[in-house]
């Protein structure tokens, strides 16, 4: 965990800084209703004070978690309700006083002491919209170390990083952007995938929200690295939130000479644009993502020819996830070794790990690849909120594999995952406790990809509502064995046969489900699991 | 695409008159803007309740819960998905993840973020819904 940066105050008003997150989860729980609280309270009492909002620090069952700025450094308190913050100016919290609510200072939270923030490294500290704020953490040394070495040197530096897609697929971003850097054309594209639609991930909402100059930075340097100029954000219409404050980042960024032409005083030229999807989780499927930007209907493409080469406009196009692009800039400031350094086998660097559904302790942990799946839920997440066992951790979004407490030893690596039939995907994991009926979740896994599929190739569009009807008829103990033969066989079909991860993943929560958790799909045998 | 939410933001939803319209402007078919419209969610073709609650179903929020809420919600209410209350008050419609997956379950209540909601916390957002008659 990094120290918080020193940040130059000479633009901010006097008065002890109290920093109250905007993410859309604390405002979720109240983080305004707090705001204004502080505000009133302070003023009754005559105490001088700046509020300063920022994105989570991500200990997301501390939020609304407030830091005040004291001698010692900032001390949080958490979860702050409005109701509580008299006691917490009786209590002297202006200098750090005890409370109940009391944190401490945050770096020493055994939940951050433990992770390796290096995408996240500002997210929760600084104010989002202020450039002075993010220059002050480290920002743009990335962009100037590029400009510096030039694009050949930056793709290489990416390259020996060893970073790979943070969207699921896993794919070397190096190799693409030399792909698409190598391609000939009058125009180039680069695309952020920023269309975070898998149940249980928050991390590309979190740096949208909380440190949107790193995502802008990181499209840039890649703009440079492959020679495009022009760029695209594609966000989802499910955060109004964090698409607003993404788009003041982008005015911001170009009324402060970040965006457009001569960047940094250089004869870089990059303009970026924000997209908003409008419900359809396929989208996030770079080729149906590209044929939205478009304008057009989310339908996937088949491929070849690839997005590098073919992409957008027909155009060669860098499409990556956002995290990805903006884990960029860290590995040009600090270098590709340094991020390579963590890690272990093929998976290098860190991974933002985002726990949640019935977890005690549910947030954002960014930690080098090669923690076991149990250390991660059980002592990091400190297991299920309900206190009753965990019985699965569906690991990768609606179309990853759902894992029973005896495969907790498996370390977090791409490879180790794919090992056992699991993915990692966008680092999501949402922990269910006992209650949960799994047969009822194969068939949502079926549900969810019959409603979200764009009807392009058969297995994933016709098997997915077969799909569900067969685990009705499971569930209604009619021809038990003979039908989860038959939902085995078209799981198969849909995993080979349908064209993108949609059609071709949903059989991982099914199979998984069915492997690890026969009984429930013998409920005219057995009874419930305990509802 | 911005075009459509732009309509969608002013009429509340995408009238089946502005088909032809932007079929002119775009050079495109009629039947090719009726299938970008239709193809995604969030258009709609008839316009909803004053209040819109979006309700999360995706997994994180089942696993605190949240199917047996919205289902219990719903029944009260006499909705499906997508159902809007007789009074016109309330539009119930479902989503597949807000990325408030950490204090689930979740919901947006005309853009404002709920979360960790139990069944007190959500009817009081629902009764306060059906009884806020201004624009939100």
């Amino acid at each position: 965990m990094n120290a918080v940066p020193p940040i130059s105050a000479a633009s901010t008003p006097s008065g002890i800084r109290i920093f109250v997150p905007r993410d859309v989860a604390a405002l979720a729980v109240g983080a305004d209703e707090v705001a204004g609280a502080i505000t009133a309270q302070a003023a009754a009492l005559g105490a001088a004070i700046t509020i300063v909002r920022t994105g989570s620090r991500g200990l997301f069952w501390l939020e609304p978690m407030v830091e005040v700025e004291t001698a010692e450094g900032r001390v949080a308190y958490g979860p702050v309700q409005a109701r509580d913050v008299p006691a917490l100016f009786a209590a002297g919290w202006l200098t750090g006083g005890s409370h109940p609510l009391r944190i401490g200072r945050p770096e020493d939270h055994p939940f951050l002491v433990r992770q390796t923030r290096l995408t996240f490294a500002r997210c929760g500290i600084v104010d989002p919209l202020s450039v002075d704020d993010y220059k002050a953490a480290g920002g743009y040394r990335g962009l100037a170390k590029a400009i510096e070495i030039g694009g050949a040197a930056t793709v290489e530096a990416v390259t020996k990083s060893g970073l790979r897609g943070r969207g699921g697929a896993g794919f070397p971003t190096g190799i693409k952007w030399k792909t698409v850097r190598d391609a000939v054309s009058d125009q180039k594209y680069i695309v952020c995938n920023a269309d975070e639609g898998d149940s249980g991930t928050f991390a590309d909402r979190m740096i949208l929200e909380g440190d949107p100059f790193c995502l802008i930075e990181g499209m840039t340097i890649a703009g440079l690295a492959v020679g495009a100029t022009r760029g695209y954000i594609y966000s989802r219409s499910e955060y109004p939130h964090a698409n607003a404050t993404m788009r003041a980042a982008l005015d911001i960024a170009r009324a402060a000479g970040l965006l457009g032409r001569n960047i940094l005083g250089s004869d870089l030229e990059f303009h970026l644009e924000l997209r908003v999807g409008a419900g359809a989780y396929v989208c996030g499927e770079e080729t149906a993502l590209l044929e939205s930007l478009e304008g057009k209907r989310g339908v996937v493409r088949a491929k070849p020819p690839l997005p590098a080469l073919k992409g957008l406009f027909g155009r060669p196009t860098v499409v990556n996830n956002l995290l990805s692009l903006a884990t960029i800039p860290v590995i040009l400031d600090l270098g590709a070794q340094y991020y390579a350094d963590f890690g272990m086998g093929r998976s290098r660097g860190t991974m933002p790990i985002q726990l949640a559904g019935n977890v005690l302790h549910g947030g954002l942990f960014e930690t080098a690849f090669g923690m076991t799946l149990g250390e991660i839920v059980m002592e990091v997440g400190g297991g299920t909120a309900s206190r009753r066992p965990v019985r699965a951790v569906q690991a990768g979004g609606p179309l990853g594999a759902y894992l029973p407490p005896s495969q907790f030893d498996t370390p977090y690596d791409y490879e180790a995952f794919a090992a056992r039939d699991a993915l990692i995907g966008h680092g999501g994991l949402v922990v269910f406790d006992d209650t949960v009926d799994m047969a009822h979740m194969a068939r949502f896994a079926m549900e969810f990809c019959a409603e979200e599929s764009c009807g392009k190739c058969t297995p994933c569009r016709i098997g997915s509502t077969r799909g569900a009807e067969v685990v009705d008829r499971i569930l209604a103990g009619r021809d038990v064995a003979a039908n989860i033969e038959l939902l085995e066989d078209l799981c198969n079909t849909m995993k080979f046969g349908s064209l993108c991860a949609l059609g071709g993943f949903t059989p991982y929560p099914v199979l998984s489900a069915i492997r690890h958790f026969p009984e429930d799909f013998h409920r005219g045998r057995l009874p419930a699991a305990a509802e | 695409m911005p075009i459509l939410h732009a309509l969608q933001e002013t009429f509340g939803h995408v009238p089946q008159q502005a088909v032809p319209l932007l079929a002119e402007a775009l050079n495109l078919s009629r039947a090719d803007v009726h299938g970008i419209v239709s193809f995604y969610h969030d258009f709609r073709d008839a316009p909803a309740g004053r209040h819109v609650m979006k309700l999360c179903r995706a997994e994180a929020c089942q696993s605190m819960g949240g199917h047996a809420l919205a289902e219990r919600l719903l029944h009260r209410l006499g909705l499906d998905w997508g159902g809007t209350t007789g009074d016109g008050q309330l539009t119930i419609e479902p989503v597949y993840c807000l990325g408030l997956c950490a204090c689930a379950p979740a919901a947006l209540i005309d853009g404002r973020p709920l979360g960790r909601l139990d069944q007190e916390r959500l009817d009081a957002a629902v009764n306060e819904a059906r009884n806020d008659w201004s624009r939100p």
